[in-house]
Protein backbone atom coordinates (compact mmCIF):
# COMPACT_ATOMS: atom_id res chain seq x y z
CA UNK A 1 0.00 0.00 0.00
CA UNK A 2 2.78 2.36 0.93
CA UNK A 3 4.55 1.69 -2.31
CA UNK A 4 1.39 2.48 -4.25
CA UNK A 5 0.95 5.74 -2.37
CA UNK A 6 4.59 6.60 -2.90
CA UNK A 7 4.45 5.74 -6.56
CA UNK A 8 1.31 7.75 -7.28
CA UNK A 9 1.96 10.44 -4.71
CA UNK A 10 2.13 13.28 -7.25
CA UNK A 11 -1.03 12.16 -8.97
CA UNK A 12 -2.88 11.80 -5.68
CA UNK A 13 -1.85 15.29 -4.62
CA UNK A 14 -2.92 16.64 -8.00
CA UNK A 15 -6.33 15.02 -7.71
CA UNK A 16 -6.67 16.30 -4.15
CA UNK A 17 -5.80 19.87 -5.07
CA UNK A 18 -8.13 19.82 -8.07
CA UNK A 19 -10.92 18.32 -6.01
CA UNK A 20 -10.54 21.00 -3.37
CA UNK A 21 -10.69 23.74 -5.98
CA UNK A 22 -13.70 22.24 -7.74
CA UNK A 23 -15.44 21.99 -4.38
CA UNK A 24 -14.59 25.62 -3.69
CA UNK A 25 -15.99 26.60 -7.06
CA UNK A 26 -19.20 24.73 -6.40
CA UNK A 27 -19.63 26.51 -3.06
CA UNK A 28 -19.09 29.91 -4.66
CA UNK A 29 -21.50 29.24 -7.48
CA UNK A 30 -24.15 28.04 -5.05
CA UNK A 31 -23.86 30.86 -2.54
CA UNK A 32 -25.00 34.38 -3.28
CA UNK A 33 -22.44 37.10 -3.78
CA UNK A 34 -23.36 38.87 -0.53
CA UNK A 35 -22.04 36.14 1.73
CA UNK A 36 -18.89 35.76 -0.29
CA UNK A 37 -16.76 32.96 1.13
CA UNK A 38 -13.70 34.04 -0.83
CA UNK A 39 -13.71 37.59 0.44
CA UNK A 40 -10.51 37.09 2.42
CA UNK A 41 -8.54 35.76 -0.56
CA UNK A 42 -9.71 38.65 -2.68
CA UNK A 43 -8.85 41.20 -0.01
CA UNK A 44 -5.35 39.77 0.31
CA UNK A 45 -4.78 39.62 -3.43
CA UNK A 46 -6.09 43.11 -4.05
CA UNK A 47 -4.26 44.41 -0.98
CA UNK A 48 -1.01 43.07 -2.42
CA UNK A 49 -1.40 44.19 -5.99
CA UNK A 50 -3.29 47.48 -5.62
CA UNK A 51 -0.55 49.48 -3.81
CA UNK A 52 1.86 48.70 -6.64
CA UNK A 53 -0.71 49.73 -9.19
CA UNK A 54 -1.50 52.91 -7.31
CA UNK A 55 2.16 53.84 -7.10
CA UNK A 56 2.77 53.22 -10.77
CA UNK A 57 -0.41 55.03 -11.76
CA UNK A 58 0.66 57.99 -9.64
CA UNK A 59 4.12 58.06 -11.22
CA UNK A 60 2.58 57.85 -14.67
CA UNK A 61 0.09 60.62 -13.97
CA UNK A 62 2.71 62.88 -12.43
CA UNK A 63 5.05 62.40 -15.34
CA UNK A 64 2.22 62.99 -17.77
CA UNK A 65 1.15 66.14 -15.96
CA UNK A 66 4.70 67.45 -15.93
CA UNK A 67 4.93 66.94 -19.64
CA UNK A 68 1.53 68.32 -20.52
CA UNK A 69 1.49 71.25 -18.10
CA UNK A 70 5.01 72.53 -18.54
CA UNK A 71 6.80 71.06 -21.51
CA UNK A 72 4.20 70.42 -24.13
CA UNK A 73 2.61 73.85 -24.40
CA UNK A 74 3.12 74.32 -28.11
CA UNK A 75 -0.02 75.42 -29.89
CA UNK A 76 -1.81 76.51 -26.75
CA UNK A 77 -2.52 80.01 -28.06
CA UNK A 78 -4.12 78.73 -31.22
CA UNK A 79 -6.09 76.24 -29.23
CA UNK A 80 -7.19 78.96 -26.84
CA UNK A 81 -8.40 81.06 -29.76
CA UNK A 82 -10.37 78.17 -31.14
CA UNK A 83 -11.86 77.41 -27.77
CA UNK A 84 -12.97 81.00 -27.31
CA UNK A 85 -14.72 80.94 -30.65
CA UNK A 86 -16.27 77.66 -29.69
CA UNK A 87 -17.37 79.12 -26.38
CA UNK A 88 -19.17 81.99 -28.08
CA UNK A 89 -20.93 79.58 -30.32
CA UNK A 90 -21.86 77.41 -27.39
CA UNK A 91 -23.27 80.26 -25.35
CA UNK A 92 -25.65 81.11 -28.16
CA UNK A 93 -26.63 77.49 -28.36
CA UNK A 94 -27.01 77.36 -24.59
CA UNK A 95 -29.45 80.25 -24.57
CA UNK A 96 -31.62 78.41 -27.04
CA UNK A 97 -31.39 75.15 -25.19
CA UNK A 98 -32.16 76.66 -21.83
CA UNK A 99 -35.47 77.92 -23.17
CA UNK A 100 -36.29 74.45 -24.40
CA UNK A 101 -35.24 73.00 -21.08
CA UNK A 102 -37.43 75.41 -19.16
CA UNK A 103 -40.34 74.49 -21.31
CA UNK A 104 -39.66 70.81 -20.79
CA UNK A 105 -39.44 71.29 -17.04
CA UNK A 106 -42.77 73.02 -16.97
CA UNK A 107 -44.37 70.24 -18.91
CA UNK A 108 -42.78 67.66 -16.63
CA UNK A 109 -44.08 69.52 -13.62
CA UNK A 110 -47.54 69.48 -15.08
CA UNK A 111 -47.31 65.72 -15.49
CA UNK A 112 -46.02 65.18 -11.98
CA UNK A 113 -42.84 63.78 -13.49
CA UNK A 114 -40.18 62.52 -11.12
CA UNK A 115 -36.67 62.77 -12.41
CA UNK A 116 -33.37 61.51 -11.12
CA UNK A 117 -30.47 63.86 -10.86
CA UNK A 118 -26.83 63.12 -10.25
CA UNK A 119 -26.19 65.31 -7.29
CA UNK A 120 -22.78 64.13 -6.19
CA UNK A 121 -19.87 62.44 -7.91
CA UNK A 122 -16.36 61.50 -6.92
CA UNK A 123 -13.44 61.48 -9.32
CA UNK A 124 -11.36 58.32 -9.24
CA UNK A 125 -8.35 57.07 -11.10
CA UNK A 126 -8.31 53.70 -12.79
CA UNK A 127 -5.28 51.88 -11.44
CA UNK A 128 -5.57 48.39 -12.82
CA UNK A 129 -7.59 45.78 -14.63
CA UNK A 130 -8.56 42.25 -13.77
CA UNK A 131 -5.81 40.80 -15.91
CA UNK A 132 -8.18 38.52 -17.75
CA UNK A 133 -9.82 38.97 -21.12
CA UNK A 134 -12.85 37.15 -19.83
CA UNK A 135 -13.38 39.38 -16.82
CA UNK A 136 -13.92 42.92 -17.96
CA UNK A 137 -13.48 44.87 -14.79
CA UNK A 138 -11.13 47.56 -13.56
CA UNK A 139 -9.91 48.80 -10.21
CA UNK A 140 -10.21 52.40 -9.08
CA UNK A 141 -8.30 54.15 -6.33
CA UNK A 142 -11.33 54.93 -4.19
CA UNK A 143 -12.87 52.54 -1.72
CA UNK A 144 -14.66 52.11 1.56
CA UNK A 145 -12.87 54.98 3.24
CA UNK A 146 -14.10 57.27 0.49
CA UNK A 147 -17.68 56.10 1.10
CA UNK A 148 -17.89 54.13 -2.11
CA UNK A 149 -20.57 51.47 -2.03
CA UNK A 150 -21.45 48.55 -4.28
CA UNK A 151 -23.81 49.26 -7.18
CA UNK A 152 -22.80 52.87 -7.56
CA UNK A 153 -22.72 54.02 -11.15
CA UNK A 154 -19.38 54.83 -12.74
CA UNK A 155 -19.31 57.25 -15.66
CA UNK A 156 -17.02 59.47 -17.70
CA UNK A 157 -17.74 62.65 -19.56
CA UNK A 158 -18.26 60.56 -22.69
CA UNK A 159 -20.71 58.04 -21.30
CA UNK A 160 -21.33 55.36 -18.75
CA UNK A 161 -18.58 52.93 -17.80
CA UNK A 162 -20.00 50.41 -15.37
CA UNK A 163 -20.94 49.90 -11.77
CA UNK A 164 -19.05 49.30 -8.55
CA UNK A 165 -19.00 45.59 -7.88
CA UNK A 166 -16.78 45.06 -4.86
CA UNK A 167 -15.47 47.61 -2.42
CA UNK A 168 -12.22 47.23 -0.52
CA UNK A 169 -10.58 49.54 1.96
CA UNK A 170 -9.00 51.93 -0.52
CA UNK A 171 -9.89 50.43 -3.87
CA UNK A 172 -12.99 49.23 -5.65
CA UNK A 173 -13.68 46.85 -8.46
CA UNK A 174 -15.81 48.23 -11.28
CA UNK A 175 -17.67 45.90 -13.60
CA UNK A 176 -17.62 47.33 -17.11
CA UNK A 177 -20.75 47.46 -19.23
CA UNK A 178 -19.20 45.22 -21.89
CA UNK A 179 -18.70 42.33 -19.51
CA UNK A 180 -20.94 39.39 -20.20
CA UNK A 181 -22.32 39.39 -16.65
CA UNK A 182 -23.35 43.03 -16.69
CA UNK A 183 -26.75 44.41 -17.64
CA UNK A 184 -27.83 48.00 -18.14
CA UNK A 185 -31.36 49.24 -18.72
CA UNK A 186 -31.14 51.18 -21.95
CA UNK A 187 -33.36 52.93 -24.46
CA UNK A 188 -32.90 54.19 -27.96
CA UNK A 189 -32.85 57.94 -28.23
CA UNK A 190 -35.25 58.55 -31.11
CA UNK A 191 -37.39 55.46 -31.27
CA UNK A 192 -37.61 55.26 -27.44
CA UNK A 193 -37.43 51.48 -27.59
CA UNK A 194 -36.22 49.92 -24.37
CA UNK A 195 -33.87 46.99 -23.96
CA UNK A 196 -31.07 45.57 -21.88
CA UNK A 197 -27.48 46.27 -22.75
CA UNK A 198 -25.25 43.27 -22.16
CA UNK A 199 -21.65 42.44 -22.85
CA UNK A 200 -20.59 39.52 -24.97
CA UNK A 201 -17.75 37.07 -24.31
CA UNK A 202 -15.72 38.92 -26.92
CA UNK A 203 -16.14 42.27 -25.16
CA UNK A 204 -18.76 43.85 -27.39
CA UNK A 205 -21.98 45.41 -26.13
CA UNK A 206 -25.35 44.25 -27.40
CA UNK A 207 -28.79 45.72 -26.84
CA UNK A 208 -31.15 42.85 -26.17
CA UNK A 209 -34.89 42.43 -25.91
CA UNK A 210 -35.88 44.75 -28.74
CA UNK A 211 -38.52 43.06 -30.85
CA UNK A 212 -37.51 42.13 -34.36
CA UNK A 213 -40.45 43.94 -35.94
CA UNK A 214 -39.06 47.27 -34.81
CA UNK A 215 -36.87 49.43 -37.01
CA UNK A 216 -33.64 50.59 -35.48
CA UNK A 217 -31.33 52.65 -37.64
CA UNK A 218 -27.58 52.32 -37.29
CA UNK A 219 -26.02 55.33 -35.67
CA UNK A 220 -28.85 55.94 -33.24
CA UNK A 221 -27.85 56.94 -29.75
CA UNK A 222 -28.43 54.61 -26.82
CA UNK A 223 -29.21 56.14 -23.44
CA UNK A 224 -29.78 54.73 -19.99
CA UNK A 225 -33.41 54.11 -19.19
CA UNK A 226 -33.02 54.26 -15.43
CA UNK A 227 -34.77 50.94 -15.08
CA UNK A 228 -31.80 49.11 -13.61
CA UNK A 229 -31.71 51.20 -10.45
CA UNK A 230 -28.03 51.95 -10.94
CA UNK A 231 -27.81 54.56 -13.67
CA UNK A 232 -30.10 57.57 -13.73
CA UNK A 233 -32.13 58.01 -16.86
CA UNK A 234 -30.72 59.80 -19.87
CA UNK A 235 -26.99 59.13 -19.63
CA UNK A 236 -25.25 58.36 -22.88
CA UNK A 237 -24.40 54.70 -23.31
CA UNK A 238 -23.22 54.53 -26.89
CA UNK A 239 -24.25 54.35 -30.49
CA UNK A 240 -25.83 51.59 -32.53
CA UNK A 241 -23.31 50.19 -35.00
CA UNK A 242 -25.05 47.21 -36.50
CA UNK A 243 -28.55 45.81 -36.46
CA UNK A 244 -29.39 42.30 -37.55
CA UNK A 245 -32.17 39.83 -36.98
CA UNK A 246 -31.47 37.50 -34.12
CA UNK A 247 -32.32 33.85 -33.80
CA UNK A 248 -35.39 34.47 -31.70
CA UNK A 249 -37.97 37.22 -31.74
CA UNK A 250 -35.49 39.92 -30.89
CA UNK A 251 -33.11 42.09 -32.84
CA UNK A 252 -29.39 41.75 -32.48
CA UNK A 253 -28.24 45.33 -31.94
CA UNK A 254 -24.53 45.97 -31.60
CA UNK A 255 -23.64 49.05 -29.63
CA UNK A 256 -20.33 50.83 -29.46
CA UNK A 257 -19.93 52.27 -25.96
CA UNK A 258 -19.47 56.04 -25.94
CA UNK A 259 -16.74 55.81 -23.31
CA UNK A 260 -13.56 54.14 -24.49
CA UNK A 261 -13.54 51.20 -22.12
CA UNK A 262 -10.13 50.01 -23.20
CA UNK A 263 -8.42 53.27 -22.32
CA UNK A 264 -9.93 54.36 -19.06
CA UNK A 265 -7.86 56.66 -16.92
CA UNK A 266 -10.18 58.81 -14.84
CA UNK A 267 -13.79 58.09 -14.04
CA UNK A 268 -16.55 59.59 -11.92
CA UNK A 269 -18.34 57.52 -9.32
CA UNK A 270 -21.90 58.69 -8.82
CA UNK A 271 -22.14 58.77 -5.06
CA UNK A 272 -25.55 60.39 -4.77
CA UNK A 273 -28.61 60.44 -6.95
CA UNK A 274 -31.55 62.62 -6.04
CA UNK A 275 -35.03 61.84 -7.13
CA UNK A 276 -37.42 64.72 -7.08
CA UNK A 277 -40.38 66.00 -8.89
CA UNK A 278 -39.52 68.47 -11.55
CA UNK A 279 -40.43 71.97 -10.57
CA UNK A 280 -40.42 74.94 -12.79
CA UNK A 281 -38.38 77.94 -11.75
CA UNK A 282 -39.95 80.29 -9.26
CA UNK A 283 -40.71 82.59 -12.10
CA UNK A 284 -41.75 79.75 -14.29
CA UNK A 285 -45.41 80.65 -14.38
CA UNK A 286 -44.61 83.74 -16.25
CA UNK A 287 -41.89 82.43 -18.44
CA UNK A 288 -44.01 80.35 -20.69
CA UNK A 289 -45.87 83.43 -21.58
CA UNK A 290 -42.70 85.43 -21.72
CA UNK A 291 -41.50 83.19 -24.44
CA UNK A 292 -44.83 83.26 -26.13
CA UNK A 293 -45.02 86.98 -25.83
CA UNK A 294 -41.66 87.44 -27.41
CA UNK A 295 -42.90 85.61 -30.43
CA UNK A 296 -46.02 87.67 -30.81
CA UNK A 297 -46.20 91.03 -32.53
CA UNK A 298 -45.54 93.94 -30.25
CA UNK A 299 -47.80 96.82 -29.52
CA UNK A 300 -46.14 100.18 -29.70
CA UNK A 301 -46.18 101.97 -26.41
CA UNK A 302 -48.18 105.05 -25.93
CA UNK A 303 -46.22 108.17 -26.00
CA UNK A 304 -47.16 109.24 -22.50
CA UNK A 305 -46.43 105.86 -21.12
CA UNK A 306 -43.07 105.89 -22.71
CA UNK A 307 -42.38 109.25 -21.28
CA UNK A 308 -43.30 108.15 -17.84
CA UNK A 309 -41.30 105.06 -18.31
CA UNK A 310 -38.38 107.09 -19.43
CA UNK A 311 -38.76 109.37 -16.50
CA UNK A 312 -38.72 106.48 -14.22
CA UNK A 313 -35.33 104.94 -14.00
CA UNK A 314 -35.17 101.25 -13.63
CA UNK A 315 -35.17 101.13 -9.92
CA UNK A 316 -35.56 97.77 -8.29
CA UNK A 317 -39.24 97.20 -8.27
CA UNK A 318 -39.19 94.78 -5.44
CA UNK A 319 -37.88 97.31 -3.04
CA UNK A 320 -39.85 100.28 -4.09
CA UNK A 321 -43.24 98.90 -4.81
CA UNK A 322 -44.20 97.16 -1.69
CA UNK A 323 -44.52 100.07 0.78
CA UNK A 324 -46.58 102.09 -1.59
CA UNK A 325 -49.05 99.46 -2.38
CA UNK A 326 -49.78 98.27 1.07
CA UNK A 327 -52.85 100.37 1.60
CA UNK A 328 -54.45 99.03 -1.48
CA UNK A 329 -53.79 95.45 -0.64
CA UNK A 330 -56.50 95.25 1.91
CA UNK A 331 -59.02 96.38 -0.55
CA UNK A 332 -57.94 93.97 -3.17
CA UNK A 333 -58.50 90.25 -3.22
CA UNK A 334 -55.23 88.55 -2.61
CA UNK A 335 -55.41 86.41 -5.66
CA UNK A 336 -56.11 89.26 -7.89
CA UNK A 337 -52.55 90.16 -8.43
CA UNK A 338 -51.89 86.82 -9.95
CA UNK A 339 -54.65 86.85 -12.39
CA UNK A 340 -54.65 90.41 -13.35
CA UNK A 341 -52.67 92.46 -15.69
CA UNK A 342 -52.47 96.01 -16.61
CA UNK A 343 -54.87 96.59 -19.38
CA UNK A 344 -52.03 97.85 -21.48
CA UNK A 345 -49.07 96.12 -20.22
CA UNK A 346 -46.97 96.61 -22.91
CA UNK A 347 -43.76 98.18 -22.58
CA UNK A 348 -40.93 96.79 -24.38
CA UNK A 349 -37.31 96.85 -23.60
CA UNK A 350 -37.75 96.73 -19.89
CA UNK A 351 -36.16 94.48 -17.36
CA UNK A 352 -38.29 91.50 -16.79
CA UNK A 353 -36.85 88.98 -14.44
CA UNK A 354 -35.81 91.06 -11.49
CA UNK A 355 -39.35 92.26 -11.28
CA UNK A 356 -40.86 88.92 -10.82
CA UNK A 357 -40.74 88.68 -7.04
CA UNK A 358 -42.13 92.09 -6.62
CA UNK A 359 -44.98 91.34 -8.89
CA UNK A 360 -46.36 88.71 -6.61
CA UNK A 361 -46.68 90.99 -3.66
CA UNK A 362 -47.89 93.92 -5.51
CA UNK A 363 -51.48 94.87 -5.60
CA UNK A 364 -51.22 97.84 -7.81
CA UNK A 365 -51.83 95.79 -10.81
CA UNK A 366 -54.62 94.09 -9.04
CA UNK A 367 -56.23 97.37 -8.57
CA UNK A 368 -55.76 98.08 -12.17
CA UNK A 369 -57.13 94.73 -13.05
CA UNK A 370 -60.19 95.47 -11.10
CA UNK A 371 -60.72 98.42 -13.34
CA UNK A 372 -60.11 96.70 -16.60
CA UNK A 373 -60.08 92.99 -17.15
CA UNK A 374 -57.06 91.72 -18.92
CA UNK A 375 -57.10 89.40 -21.86
CA UNK A 376 -56.09 85.84 -21.21
CA UNK A 377 -52.81 86.10 -22.96
CA UNK A 378 -51.73 88.75 -20.58
CA UNK A 379 -52.46 86.90 -17.40
CA UNK A 380 -49.15 85.37 -16.81
CA UNK A 381 -46.99 88.33 -17.56
CA UNK A 382 -49.11 90.32 -15.29
CA UNK A 383 -48.77 87.81 -12.60
CA UNK A 384 -45.08 87.96 -12.93
CA UNK A 385 -44.77 91.64 -13.16
CA UNK A 386 -47.97 92.84 -11.74
CA UNK A 387 -46.07 95.30 -9.67
CA UNK A 388 -45.97 97.34 -12.77
CA UNK A 389 -48.59 99.89 -12.21
CA UNK A 390 -50.63 100.80 -15.05
CA UNK A 391 -50.12 104.20 -16.37
CA UNK A 392 -53.78 104.81 -15.79
CA UNK A 393 -54.03 103.37 -12.38
CA UNK A 394 -52.89 106.45 -10.68
CA UNK A 395 -50.25 104.76 -8.69
CA UNK A 396 -47.45 105.28 -11.08
CA UNK A 397 -46.33 108.41 -9.38
CA UNK A 398 -45.55 106.63 -6.27
CA UNK A 399 -43.80 103.75 -7.91
CA UNK A 400 -41.97 105.06 -10.83
CA UNK A 401 -39.73 102.10 -11.18
CA UNK A 402 -42.55 99.82 -11.98
CA UNK A 403 -43.23 101.67 -15.13
CA UNK A 404 -40.57 99.74 -16.86
CA UNK A 405 -41.06 96.51 -15.16
CA UNK A 406 -43.06 94.54 -17.66
CA UNK A 407 -41.01 92.92 -20.28
CA UNK A 408 -43.33 90.70 -22.18
CA UNK A 409 -45.15 92.51 -24.79
CA UNK A 410 -48.53 90.97 -24.97
CA UNK A 411 -51.13 92.28 -27.27
CA UNK A 412 -53.91 93.51 -25.14
CA UNK A 413 -56.96 95.01 -26.67
CA UNK A 414 -55.68 98.41 -27.52
CA UNK A 415 -57.82 101.41 -27.88
CA UNK A 416 -58.43 102.39 -31.45
CA UNK A 417 -55.86 105.11 -31.39
CA UNK A 418 -53.17 102.69 -30.29
CA UNK A 419 -53.69 100.38 -33.11
CA UNK A 420 -50.50 99.84 -35.04
CA UNK A 421 -52.40 100.09 -38.21
CA UNK B 1 15.14 22.61 -32.68
CA UNK B 2 15.80 19.50 -30.68
CA UNK B 3 13.50 17.84 -28.22
CA UNK B 4 15.35 14.92 -26.75
CA UNK B 5 14.05 12.28 -24.46
CA UNK B 6 16.16 12.13 -21.32
CA UNK B 7 16.20 9.93 -18.29
CA UNK B 8 15.52 11.31 -14.86
CA UNK B 9 19.19 11.22 -13.95
CA UNK B 10 20.29 13.21 -16.97
CA UNK B 11 18.15 16.29 -16.44
CA UNK B 12 19.30 19.08 -14.25
CA UNK B 13 17.03 20.33 -11.53
CA UNK B 14 17.04 24.00 -10.58
CA UNK B 15 15.64 25.99 -7.77
CA UNK B 16 14.77 29.61 -7.17
CA UNK B 17 15.53 31.79 -4.17
CA UNK B 18 12.62 32.61 -1.89
CA UNK B 19 12.43 36.28 -2.96
CA UNK B 20 12.40 35.20 -6.61
CA UNK B 21 9.75 32.55 -5.88
CA UNK B 22 7.49 35.16 -4.32
CA UNK B 23 8.25 38.29 -6.29
CA UNK B 24 8.37 36.92 -9.83
CA UNK B 25 4.84 35.46 -9.82
CA UNK B 26 3.53 38.57 -8.05
CA UNK B 27 5.29 40.78 -10.58
CA UNK B 28 3.78 38.78 -13.41
CA UNK B 29 0.29 39.08 -11.95
CA UNK B 30 0.80 42.78 -11.35
CA UNK B 31 1.97 43.42 -14.91
CA UNK B 32 -0.89 41.35 -16.25
CA UNK B 33 -3.33 43.59 -14.38
CA UNK B 34 -1.57 46.86 -15.06
CA UNK B 35 -0.27 46.79 -18.62
CA UNK B 36 -3.48 45.98 -20.55
CA UNK B 37 -4.92 49.29 -19.34
CA UNK B 38 -2.07 51.19 -20.95
CA UNK B 39 -1.35 48.85 -23.86
CA UNK B 40 -4.52 47.10 -24.84
CA UNK B 41 -2.79 44.52 -27.04
CA UNK B 42 -1.07 43.15 -23.94
CA UNK B 43 -4.30 41.48 -22.89
CA UNK B 44 -3.60 38.59 -25.29
CA UNK B 45 -0.61 37.59 -23.17
CA UNK B 46 -0.83 35.51 -20.04
CA UNK B 47 2.31 36.32 -18.08
CA UNK B 48 1.32 34.29 -15.01
CA UNK B 49 0.94 31.24 -17.25
CA UNK B 50 4.40 31.75 -18.70
CA UNK B 51 5.88 32.05 -15.22
CA UNK B 52 4.05 28.90 -14.16
CA UNK B 53 5.49 26.96 -17.10
CA UNK B 54 8.93 28.47 -16.56
CA UNK B 55 9.05 27.58 -12.86
CA UNK B 56 7.65 24.11 -13.46
CA UNK B 57 10.07 23.15 -16.20
CA UNK B 58 13.06 24.46 -14.26
CA UNK B 59 12.22 22.77 -10.98
CA UNK B 60 11.05 19.56 -12.57
CA UNK B 61 9.04 18.67 -9.51
CA UNK B 62 5.35 17.91 -10.20
CA UNK B 63 4.39 18.77 -6.64
CA UNK B 64 6.14 22.13 -6.74
CA UNK B 65 4.73 22.72 -10.21
CA UNK B 66 1.12 22.10 -9.29
CA UNK B 67 1.38 24.12 -6.09
CA UNK B 68 3.00 27.05 -7.88
CA UNK B 69 0.42 26.91 -10.65
CA UNK B 70 -2.43 26.61 -8.18
CA UNK B 71 -1.36 29.57 -6.07
CA UNK B 72 -0.65 31.80 -9.05
CA UNK B 73 -4.00 30.86 -10.56
CA UNK B 74 -5.91 31.55 -7.37
CA UNK B 75 -4.34 34.99 -6.97
CA UNK B 76 -5.17 35.71 -10.60
CA UNK B 77 -8.73 34.59 -9.96
CA UNK B 78 -9.00 36.86 -6.96
CA UNK B 79 -8.50 39.90 -9.17
CA UNK B 80 -11.33 38.96 -11.49
CA UNK B 81 -15.00 39.04 -10.61
CA UNK B 82 -15.47 35.37 -11.42
CA UNK B 83 -15.46 32.61 -8.80
CA UNK B 84 -12.03 31.69 -7.48
CA UNK B 85 -10.71 28.47 -8.93
CA UNK B 86 -11.08 28.89 -12.68
CA UNK B 87 -7.50 29.94 -13.29
CA UNK B 88 -6.49 27.98 -10.20
CA UNK B 89 -7.54 24.63 -11.66
CA UNK B 90 -6.22 25.40 -15.14
CA UNK B 91 -2.81 26.48 -13.88
CA UNK B 92 -2.60 23.60 -11.42
CA UNK B 93 -2.92 21.20 -14.32
CA UNK B 94 -0.45 23.18 -16.43
CA UNK B 95 2.08 23.34 -13.58
CA UNK B 96 1.81 19.61 -13.00
CA UNK B 97 2.01 18.81 -16.69
CA UNK B 98 4.91 21.13 -17.45
CA UNK B 99 7.03 19.81 -14.60
CA UNK B 100 6.20 16.19 -15.48
CA UNK B 101 7.15 16.84 -19.08
CA UNK B 102 10.25 18.71 -17.98
CA UNK B 103 11.52 15.54 -16.34
CA UNK B 104 11.24 13.59 -19.56
CA UNK B 105 12.17 16.20 -22.17
CA UNK B 106 15.02 18.57 -22.58
CA UNK B 107 13.37 21.93 -22.61
CA UNK B 108 16.46 24.07 -22.43
CA UNK B 109 16.45 25.29 -25.99
CA UNK B 110 14.26 27.97 -27.48
CA UNK B 111 12.48 25.74 -29.98
CA UNK B 112 11.39 23.27 -27.36
CA UNK B 113 10.21 26.07 -25.15
CA UNK B 114 8.25 27.59 -28.01
CA UNK B 115 6.38 24.35 -28.67
CA UNK B 116 5.95 23.63 -25.00
CA UNK B 117 4.38 27.03 -24.41
CA UNK B 118 1.95 26.68 -27.30
CA UNK B 119 0.95 23.24 -26.08
CA UNK B 120 0.37 24.30 -22.49
CA UNK B 121 -1.35 27.48 -23.54
CA UNK B 122 -3.84 25.34 -25.44
CA UNK B 123 -4.25 23.01 -22.46
CA UNK B 124 -4.82 26.00 -20.19
CA UNK B 125 -7.44 27.53 -22.46
CA UNK B 126 -9.30 24.28 -22.97
CA UNK B 127 -9.40 23.52 -19.25
CA UNK B 128 -10.51 27.05 -18.45
CA UNK B 129 -13.19 26.95 -21.13
CA UNK B 130 -14.58 23.64 -19.92
CA UNK B 131 -14.68 24.65 -16.28
CA UNK B 132 -16.10 28.10 -16.92
CA UNK B 133 -18.79 26.76 -19.15
CA UNK B 134 -19.49 23.44 -17.49
CA UNK B 135 -19.12 24.24 -13.81
CA UNK B 136 -19.73 27.95 -13.48
CA UNK B 137 -22.13 28.43 -16.38
CA UNK B 138 -20.40 31.40 -17.96
CA UNK B 139 -21.20 32.21 -21.55
CA UNK B 140 -17.96 31.52 -23.38
CA UNK B 141 -17.00 32.07 -26.97
CA UNK B 142 -14.29 29.94 -28.49
CA UNK B 143 -12.41 31.47 -31.38
CA UNK B 144 -9.76 29.33 -33.05
CA UNK B 145 -8.21 32.34 -34.67
CA UNK B 146 -7.92 34.23 -31.43
CA UNK B 147 -6.52 31.24 -29.60
CA UNK B 148 -3.97 30.59 -32.31
CA UNK B 149 -2.74 34.18 -32.35
CA UNK B 150 -2.64 34.28 -28.56
CA UNK B 151 -0.82 30.95 -28.42
CA UNK B 152 1.85 32.12 -30.83
CA UNK B 153 2.22 35.49 -29.11
CA UNK B 154 2.59 33.82 -25.73
CA UNK B 155 5.09 31.34 -27.11
CA UNK B 156 7.26 34.14 -28.46
CA UNK B 157 7.07 36.08 -25.24
CA UNK B 158 7.68 32.85 -23.34
CA UNK B 159 11.11 32.45 -24.91
CA UNK B 160 12.17 35.78 -23.41
CA UNK B 161 10.56 35.09 -20.07
CA UNK B 162 12.33 31.73 -19.83
CA UNK B 163 15.63 33.39 -20.72
CA UNK B 164 15.05 35.80 -17.86
CA UNK B 165 14.28 32.95 -15.51
CA UNK B 166 17.44 31.15 -16.66
CA UNK B 167 19.46 33.99 -15.23
CA UNK B 168 17.77 33.74 -11.85
CA UNK B 169 17.53 30.00 -11.35
CA UNK B 170 20.15 28.24 -9.30
CA UNK B 171 21.49 24.78 -9.80
CA UNK B 172 20.72 22.44 -6.92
Amino acid sequence: MESVLGRYRNLIVLVGVLFAQVLGLAVQVKRPTDSEPTRLIRVWAVGTIAPLEKTLAWVQTSTGNLWHNYVYLRGVRAENRNLKAQLEHMSIEQARLSQDADQARRLQALLGFKAQFISQTMAAQVIGASGSELSRSVYIDKGEKDHIKPDMAVITADGIVGKVLRVYRSTSQVLLINDQTSGVGALLDKTRLQGILRGTPTGEAVLEKVMSDETVPAGELVLTSGGDGVFPKGLLVGRVTKVSTGNDLFLNIRVRPAADLSKLEEVLVVTKIDERQTEPDSSGAARAVDILAERLPTVPAKAETTEKGAAAPAAPASTTVVPNVVPKTAATPSGASKISAPPRAPLSGSTPKPQAPASRSSTEAAGAAAQSPAPKAALAPAAKSSSAPDSESGSSDTTPATKTSVKPVVPSPPPPEDSPN
Amino acid sequence: MAITYTSGEQVEVYRFSIPATVLIPLGAIFLQAFLPLRFHFFSIFDLPLLVTIGFATARRSPLAGLMTGGIIGIIQDALTHHPIGLYGIAKTIVGFGASSLGIKLDVENAGARFLLTIFFYAVHEVVYFLIARGLVGLRMAWSWQHELVSGLANAVLGIFVFMLLDRIKQRT
